[in-house]
Order: C-alpha cells, then structure tokens, then sequence
C-alpha cells in the first residue's frame, strides 16, 4: 500500500492527545516527564475528567507541567504540593485533584506533607516521579539517589555513612491505612508504558471514588542529569534501579476509608 | 491471510530527536534524520523504511514529546 | 442571628469564621491560640454549614492547604502564634506571589525562639515589612478587644477578596485569652460553588465548561513579566494604601503630646492618659487599626501639633520606626516598651512620658 493510502484520518489509531497544549516541553530529549505528562493527558480525557481535574505542579524539572496540560492548576511551592491538593479536594468533593511530584520535592523536602496526606486518605492521586536525582538544580543528590551512584553533590558516589540509604518511600506509604493503591512503574518500554497508563487510570477513578490516596511512582530516567544518552538511560535505570525500586502493584485494596 | 500496513508521523518541529521511537521499533522502521535538523536543531526520527512498518504504535507509546501519529490498515 | 456571649478572643475567632461563612479553616496546635482549632472542632461546623476545619501535620502543611484553598477561591483561614507564623512565611509570600485572598491570624507570644507564650507585640516587624521573601505587604489588622477579634475576622477576608491579597490578623496574646463580652454576627450563608466560579473567575475550580484553564502560581521566569507582575502587585498595595488606613483618636483635639500604641496596650495607655489629664497633662492617643497600611498621614499631622510623641508596645521598640519615618524628625518620638511577656502598667507608661519629656510636667 501507497503511503497516501495508509496516512489517512480513518486508518488513525494513534494521536497526541488532545488535552495537550500545543507547545514544546521544556524537557531534555528523552526526559521519562513527557511520557507521564501524555499518559496523565489521556486519561484524564479517557475518564471524562477535564472539567473536574486539578493538578498540583511541583517545584523541580515539573514546575512547568501547568503549561501541557488543558486543565486548572496550582502550582506549590517545593513539597508542598499533597498540602495543597489536600484543601483542594476537601473544599470541592467534586473535583479529581492529583500532584505531580519528583523525588525531592515528595521524598526528601515534602516528605512530612506527603506522609500525612497519604495517611489521611485524602482522596488524591500522587503521581511520583523517582529519576534518582535533583534534575532542575543540575543533578545533586536525592533522596532516592542509589548508593554508588554519582551526582553533583556525590562526586564519589553516593556513600552511606555519609549520606544514608535510597529512601524507598513508596514501601512507607503503601504501610498507611490511608492508601488504597500504591504502585511502582516505569515508562521505558511500550509495555512499561501500557501498565502505567493504566496504574494511572486506576488511580484517577479511585480519587473519584474517594477511595483513599493512591501513589503512581514512576521509576524514570534523568538522562541530562546522569550524563548518558536516553536509551542508555533507560537500560541503566531498568539494570539498578528496578533492583532497589522493584516494580509492581505494592498495594491495591478496594477502599481505604473501610478497614 | 492478513496484510497489515502501517505507517507514522512525526511532527518534525516538535521532535527532539532522543532516538526512544527508533529503540522501541520492533521493525527498524525509523531513524533519526543524519545530517538534516529540525528549526530546533533536533536531527528528527522519520520512517526511513515506511515498508516495514506495521502500526505498532510501540514508538508514539514511548514518544515523550508526542510528536508521533500512528496509522494502520488491515487488509483481509 | 446575633447573639451576645462572654467569650476568649480565641473562641470569638472561632464562632467568628464560622458566622462569616468561612469554607475552611486549616491550623495546628500552639500557646496562646489552640482554643481557635479547638473551639471550631468542637463546634463541627462541617455538620452545619459545610465549612471543612482540618489540624495539619505542621504549620508549614497548614499554610499551605490555605494556599490551597484560596487557590480554588474558597474563604480559608489559618491561625497560630509567633514561631508557627516563623513557619507560615514560605506560604504567605506565594500567597501574596499568587495574588490569593487568605486570612493568617498571628496571637503573638514571646520571641525570639521559642521565646515564651505570654504574650507579645514583637512580630510587629515581620507582619508589616514583608515577613518572607520578595517585594510584598499582607493587610495587617490589630484587634483591641474580643469584639474586634471577632469583626476583623470579617474585614480581613473581605479586605483579602477585595484585593486578592492574604489579611493578617495580629493579635497579642492578651486579646486572644482574656475574656470579654462579645456580639457574634449573624450568620452569612457560605458562597455556593456556583457562586465561587462566577466570583472568582480566576480560581482554580476545575474548568466546569470555562474555555480558558486557569493556573495559579507564583513563577514566572521571564524577567520582563515578572517586573510587570511586581508592579501589579505595587500598584495593589498603592490602592490599599490609599483606602483602607484605619485608625482611632483619643483626645487627640488639644492634645499637646501623643502616644501611639497598638492592640490591647492602646487600652492600657488610654488609661494612662485618661489619669494624667486629670492632672492636667493634655495627652493624646493615636491607636493604628491597620498596621499595615499605616496611619503615615495622620501622625504626620498630628505631629504640627504636639510637642513629642511616645510609642508604647509590648517589645523592644517596632512600630516606632514607622512613627519616627511619618514625623521625619519634625518632634522627638521615643519608645517605652515591656518584652516577653510583661505587660506594662498605667503608672510605669506615665513614668518614662515624664522621663521622656519632663517639660511635659514642669
């Protein structure tokens, strides 16, 4: 078949989805943020969410995804974004509010709001974005970083005597009575992606259930801040950190608030 | 027997040439673009054998930039 | 409908928030203003009016669930003492960044540190000048009286919808425990959330059918836009600065001296005064209800008139720099002032008048 005859509107199977602005992300080439951003944008789309979803944007390479996503929100400042949410979805049951976190803004700065949100069960989705590293500040140290790993602030590698253990602070959420579902993901492959798209669409229907606090975490990549090309990054990621971070559902009860 | 045709676009300007679509491919259907760059200065994916493509769309899942569009006709 | 009742300072607030038909009140416990949260969750007022109360992890999540909140254009509330409000900075300057309406109520104890919870004036500077980070001003209300702890609770979060800017309420800890005969106002129904998106187009309500989204925040990175955004900030405070200076006078029409004071040591100087006139000593008071903006104007004045002013607070000299660049050295303005948790008397006010200005008493 003639390549005319395949490009048609018909034969699409395929599109960008439309809950996404028309701009260019500020996001290095291959940064695993855009993949989550497109999969958040569909299935807010798919659950007929765009009038009743609030995000929360995060401070870190995310500060901006206010910018991609055609629905309201509020931008936090740094950790604060489950406080936030918190108000947001209490003072309107209606609507579905999620965050949008990196690991040192929910792991290490936020650590405390993201604990007591979670253990509430406000009924928000915590989308949680571990590469390992501080991307927007040039690539120090988080608290996810893995022991070994090099960074800016860990020249030498990540030591534990001196800087302590990655913190897998999934493990700690899925322990409180408030969650109903904490997952842990990734997006480097087509399947990988398949998965987390649909962690994520479970997650917004349990907010909309007011179902407790569900927590997608994506283990991604950084490549700018690990100095290594995307796909390089994505085979680094997918050989350490699915070994610290293992990947699958770490809880997935019905609802949190009946126990 | 089946016939599947596929074929992809990729919004060139959008494109920032990070080479996941061409990793993802199961058919070696796309490349980065060697020596042309996009306005951004982006050596762009594009289907450098549109024969083999089979409409996945295994590169628009993991596309981060969502710059690519996916076709596919079945003929019976 | 209205009601009298003897009441704290701290309860009043509570009834207050409730009756003004605040949506929510989020906060975490600290000497000398935990019966604000106390009294709200003993009154359950989610059960009657919707209004949603929540005790925070800390005051910084407290602050920010108030960030939150006046996000998605809902009358929210926070209330602590000074180093909770240390803690709340961060969050009231995005507020402030964020153009958001918000109420902070500060019952000022004893600093520096954890100080003392007796009660203090000493976060005069920090409400007034900024407090956190970047060019901003909050509203800065200074109640006397339990009445007026309870009406400021209602002029804060007007004022704060009017100008889409956050309110401080700063009340020293005297106000906020003693108790006094209050007149509760009558219920205001609380806005329904259809009445939330037609008044608060901006906010952050999920977009129900509105075409354009709206995203509150504080970043803007191009440096040309965020000029502007200062500006516009400015020119707000400009506005209010203009509008909203609140005061009162005491015997200010012959007055030969004046004393400036704030919040419950106003009611301790007037009574000095009230004595010294009986002497013959023609005092004046000038009590500033907003701190901020200031009465700059009216002092300015007032200091043609008189021969010297005194300012009497509970710390070590704050609001006296306000006073002093209102007189510009016009007249000599001097300070008497108790710190951590010593409250003057009447007496020891008119003893440093007379140290102060002993032609006064010649």
């Amino acid at each position: 078949m003639e390549l005319q005859d395949i490009i048609k509107p018909e034969n699409k199977i395929y599109e960008r989805p439309h809950l996404l602005l028309d701009v260019n992300t500020h996001y290095c080439p291959g940064c695993s943020h855009g993949v989550v951003h497109k999969l958040i944008a569909e299935v807010i789309a798919e659950l007929g969410l765009e009038d009743c979803a609030v995000g929360v944007a995060p401070v870190g390479c995310a500060v901006f995804a206010y910018n991609y996503i055609d629905i309201d929100w509020i931008e936090a400042a740094h950790g604060r974004a489950p406080a936030i949410a918190t108000a947001a979805s209490r003072l309107w049951p209606e609507n579905v509010v999620f965050t949008y976190q990196g690991d040192g803004d929910l792991a290490a700065i936020g650590t405390a709001e993201t604990i007591h949100a979670a253990n509430r069960g406000e009924d928000i989705v915590i989308v949680f974005i571990n590469n390992a590293i501080y991307g927007m500040t040039g690539g120090q140290m988080a608290p996810t970083t893995l022991l070994g790993q090099k960074t800016a602030t860990t020249p030498y590698g990540r030591r534990a005597d001196l800087n302590g253990y990655p913190l897998k602070i999934s493990d700690i959420l899925a322990g409180l009575d408030g969650t109903c579902y904490v997952t842990r993901q990734t997006v480097h492959t087509p399947a990988a992606v398949r998965k987390t798209k649909a962690a994520l669409k479970k997650a917004f229907l349990n907010a909309k259930a007011k179902h407790g606090t569900s927590v997608v975490e994506v283990v991604s990549t950084c490549n700018s801040g690990w100095k290594m090309s995307p796909a390089d990054s994505n085979k680094w990621m997918q050989e350490h950190m699915t070994a610290k971070y293992p990947l699958g559902d770490l809880k997935d009860i019905e609802n949190a608030h009946i126990q | 027997m089946v016939k599947i045709s596929g074929a992809v676009t990729v919004d060139r300007d959008r494109c920032k040439g990070c080479e996941l679509c061409v990793v993802a491919c199961p058919t070696d259907t796309l490349l980065l673009q060697p020596k042309e760059v996009n306005d951004r200065g982006y050596h762009y994916a594009f289907m450098a054998h549109p024969e083999k493509c089979i409409g996945c769309g295994s590169c628009a899942l993991v596309c981060p930039d969502a710059c690519i569009e996916v076709y596919r006709v079945v003929e019976k | 409908m209205e009601e009298i009742k003897l009441m704290k300072g701290n309860e009043a607030i509570a009834h207050a928030a409730i009756r003004y038909g605040f949506d929510g009140y989020f906060g975490y416990p600290i000497t000398p203003q935990s019966e604000v949260l106390e009294t709200l969750e003993a009154l359950m007022p989610w059960e009657t009016t919707g209004m949603v109360v929540l005790q925070a992890e800390s005051e910084v999540a407290a602050i920010n669930m108030v960030y939150g909140g006046a996000s998605t254009g809902k009358k929210v509330m926070t209330s602590s003492s000074s180093p909770g409000v240390s803690l709340k900075q961060e969050g009231i300057s995005y507020i402030a960044g964020a153009e958001l309406p918000a109420l902070i109520i500060n019952v000022m104890r004893g600093g520096p540190g954890l100080g003392t919870i007796q009660p203090s004036q000493a976060d005069y500077f920090q409400a007034t000048k900024g407090g956190g980070h970047g060019d901003y001003h909050l509203i800065v209300l200074s109640p006397a009286t339990v009445q007026e702890m309870v009406d400021f609770v209602g002029l804060g979060m007007d004022l704060a919808f009017k100008y889409r800017t956050p309110a401080m309420l700063l009340a020293d800890g005297i106000v906020g425990q003693m108790m006094e005969k209050v007149r509760l106002p009558e219920f205001r129904p609380r806005r329904t959330d259809d009445e939330v998106r037609q008044q608060c187009p901006w906010a952050a309500t999920g977009k129900h059918g509105r075409k354009k989204r709206n995203v509150i925040t504080s970043l803007e990175l191009e440096s040309a836009a965020m000029e502007k955004n200062n500006e516009r900030l400015q020119e707000t405070y400009r506005k209010i600065s203009e509008n909203e200076v609140r005061f009162q006078e005491y015997y200010t029409d012959d007055a030969e001296y004046l004393i400036v004071a704030f919040g419950t040591v106003a009611r301790i100087a007037l009574k000095a005064i009230e004595e010294a006139r009986e002497s013959g000593l023609k005092i004046g008071l000038l009590r500033p209800i907003t701190l901020w903006p200031f009465c700059s104007a009216r002092i300015a004045e007032l200091s043609k008139q008189v021969k010297g002013i005194l300012t009497v607070e509970l710390n070590a000299g704050q609001m006296i720099e306000d006073v002093r660049l209102a007189v510009n050295g016009s007249v000599p303005v001097y300070h008497y002032g108790r710190m951590g948790g010593m409250i003057p008397t009447p007496g020891e006010i008119m003893d440093a008048f007379k140290a102060d200005f002993p032609d006064a008493v010649k």
